[in-house]
């Protein structure tokens, strides 16, 4: 039994499906990711965990208890919101210990309670100011101390770092994961950015459209995504996408614009196991490389990034994006080469986008 | 060519401080002719001319206006009215309030089915002419044995201001982040909690705007207080109507007016006093994000 479990959960607005069957479970101190675009759904389901939306079917676990139904004050968790919602007339100490008081926690400890969250979050020169004097990494701070006062069961964080500027964001990404390591508290956390999901999850499920479309470690989902857009949706530069020619079902090669494309025999029995009419060949940016021999190109773009330079390369089976360390010797315009290996493809359903091998 | 420009400019500048001044005098010229008329002694009325200064602070009107004028027979002046205003319009306000503010929290933060339909149905009330509940209502205070009493007309207002209220706290606390509702569940409190911990502390600007514009409006009232009020429980603007009502051989025009100063007094000095507050508390929820 897992610490937090979440069976079959559909939720319905009349006739739009909002959630159609999400089914995860994770376990103690882990730290989940719910990962997708606007509208697919991840919010809900986290109220939904939060208690503050009942699902239209399917049921909730805390560890052993159906929360399915339980009002959230008793489920135990706490949730930092995207606009914190900080208290505007308490200032940073009773907005602390507000739910400390509303459980009837003695003084004494209410106020051990706020020293020691202060000390752990380093706000504790801020405790006498309202939410209103305080700047946006700071009021982030203050919203995780009002989680982390009570010893919740269950950390829930909604889009925590979109309101704060680029610099802080990666700051606080960085702090979310060290109090996670200290605490071990098992934690739910939305965002639509594909890197606080790879940085900061033991899991990650990746939405769209109310379904999880792959649930698996950040590692899984990176270097084997489920689906097509899961391949597109994580990792920045994009995935290139190549078009295969159709082929008949149970063949066992596979050519982009008449260029034959190299598989291992593993892509090769998964294509006669599961036939298919068309393929779409995944790549990612860093298994492409600039080389002597291989698929015949120009170079159209560069973009260096400093540590890395992102190159484009219009060739005969389509613009490609390279990812390389370092600076590139070749100039726009030049004829290049480019190649990969063939234990590095992708090989997607075309229509459904599921992934082949 | 800019010095033409800046004539131009002093010249709208002066355009619009004459247009602001002749408006500003033409609304306070009714204020002045009733101090002034109300400081004069009858011989001063008769003889000057409307808009004259009285020849000296003369508050014998003030003091007849107050406690000797006389009603019919009755010669109390308007003091047993303007309390009876007082004992209305205290709790009138204080509950239509109350009940506008716990309304409007609903309405805005926990909603469910068909509260939107409830809550159009509350701003026809404050949209509605009240001359439609006089007859329904007085039939509803007999039924309650509270016709002719002070409490009745309480009730009245209370029932009366309770759409407009709920309106006002309603569209203020929209404006309030759903997030710190649902924050301060998870942190344990309850619809009440909420309410005082959380919400009641943050509606400071829109308390005042309702508190003042239900003391404007239940001490303005005249309506409703010639409809359900008699005997002693007249409020003063039924008093002060009476008041100047009745024929004596000599028009006293001094004490009439001195009269209606005392009757517009408390919801004068209420403006000039939190007036800044009001306007600030109307446009709070505009300039919010």
């Amino acid at each position: 039994m897992g610490a937090l479990s979440i069976r079959n959960v559909r939720k319905s607005f009349g006739a739009v499906d909002i959630l159609k069957g999400i089914d995860i479970e994770i376990e103690e101190g882990e730290f989940l990711i719910l990962v997708g675009p606007s509208g697919c759904g991840k919010s809900t389901l986290l109220s939904m965990i939060a208690g503050l939306d009942v699902p239209s079917a399917g049921s909730i676990h805390i560890g052993e208890r159906d929360v399915t139904n339980e009002l959230p004050r008793d489920r135990d968790i706490a949730m930092v919101f995207q606009s914190y919602a900080l208290y505007p007339n308490m200032n940073v100490a009773e907005n602390i210990s507000f739910a400390l008081e509303m459980r009837k926690v003695p003084k004494a400890e209410r106020e051990a309670s706020v020293q020691r969250v202060a000390k752990m979050l380093q706000i504790e020169h801020l405790l006498d100011r309202k939410p209103a004097q305080l700047s946006g990494g700071q009021r982030q701070r203050v919203a995780m101390g009002r989680a982390l006062a009570r010893n919740p069961k269950l950390f829930l964080f909604d889009e925590p770092l979109s309101n704060l500027d680029a610099k802080l964001r990666v700051e606080m990404r960085a702090e979310i994961k060290l109090l996670h390591q200290r605490t071990r508290t098992t934690t739910v956390y939305v965002t639509h950015d594909q890197v606080e999901a790879m940085t900061l999850g033991d899991r990650i499920a990746v939405m769209r459209d109310g379904v999880v479309q792959q649930f698996g470690t950040p590692d899984d989902i990176y270097t084997r995504p489920a689906t097509r857009f899961v391949a597109e949706f994580i990792g920045s530069p994009a995935m290139n996408m190549l078009q295969a020619d159709a082929v008949k079902p149970g063949d066992t090669e596979l050519s982009v614009k008449g260029q034959a494309i190299a598989l291992t025999e593993t892509q090769r029995q998964a294509l006669q196991q599961k036939p298919v009419a068309e393929c779409v060949i995944g790549l990612r940016p860093e298994c492409v490389q600039l080389a002597d021999q291989g698929v015949p190109g120009r170079l159209t773009l560069l973009e260096p990034t400093g540590p890395d330079t992102y190159a484009f390369v219009d060739t005969s089976v389509g613009t490609l994006v390279l990812r390389t360390g370092g600076r590139v010797t070749q100039r726009v315009g030049d004829q290049v080469h480019v190649a990969w290996d063939a234990r590095d493809l992708h090989v997607f359903d075309a229509t459904g986008g599921a992934r082949i091998g | 060519m800019s010095t033409r420009r800046r004539s131009n400019e002093r010249f709208q500048r002066f355009a619009i401080w004459s247009v602001l001044l002749l408006f500003a005098a033409v609304f306070l010229l009714p204020l002045y002719v009733m101090v002034a008329t109300s400081l004069k002694d009858m011989a001063e009325v008769r003889d000057g001319s409307l808009l004259s200064l009285p020849g000296s602070l003369n508050f014998d009107a003030w003091q007849k206006a107050w406690s000797q004028a006389c009603t019919g027979t009755d010669c109390g002046g308007l003091r047993p009215f303007f309390w009876n205003s007082t004992l209305m319009v205290v709790p009138a306000v204080l509950i239509s309030t109350a009940l506008g503010a716990v309304n409007g929290y609903v309405f805005a933060k926990w909603r469910f089915k068909g509260s939107e339909l409830m809550f159009g149905m509350m701003l026809f009330g404050a949209f509605m002419p009240l001359q439609v509940v006089l007859l329904p209502m007085s039939q509803v205070l007999g039924w309650f044995e509270l016709a002719d009493s002070i409490w009745g007309l309480v009730i009245v207002h209370v029932l009366v201001g309770l759409a407009t209220t709920t309106l006002f706290f309603r569209n203020y606390y929209v404006s309030l982040p759903d997030e710190l509702v649902r924050a301060a569940m998870l942190d344990g409190a309850g619809f009440w909690r909420i309410f005082w911990r959380i919400v009641l502390p943050l509606s400071a600007p829109i308390l005042v705007v309702t508190l003042i514009w239900q003391f404007t409006q239940i001490w303005n009232d005249f309506l409703f207080g010639v409809v359900f009020s008699a005997g002693d429980a007249k409020p003063i603007t039924v008093g002060l109507n009476n008041m100047a009502n009745t024929s004596s051989s000599v028009k006293e025009y001094n004490v009439d007016m001195a009269a209606a100063m005392i009757a517009a007094l408390p919801t004068l000095l209420i403006y000039v006093l939190a007036g800044k507050y009001f306007v600030r508390g109307l446009t709070a929820g505009a300039v919010k994000g």
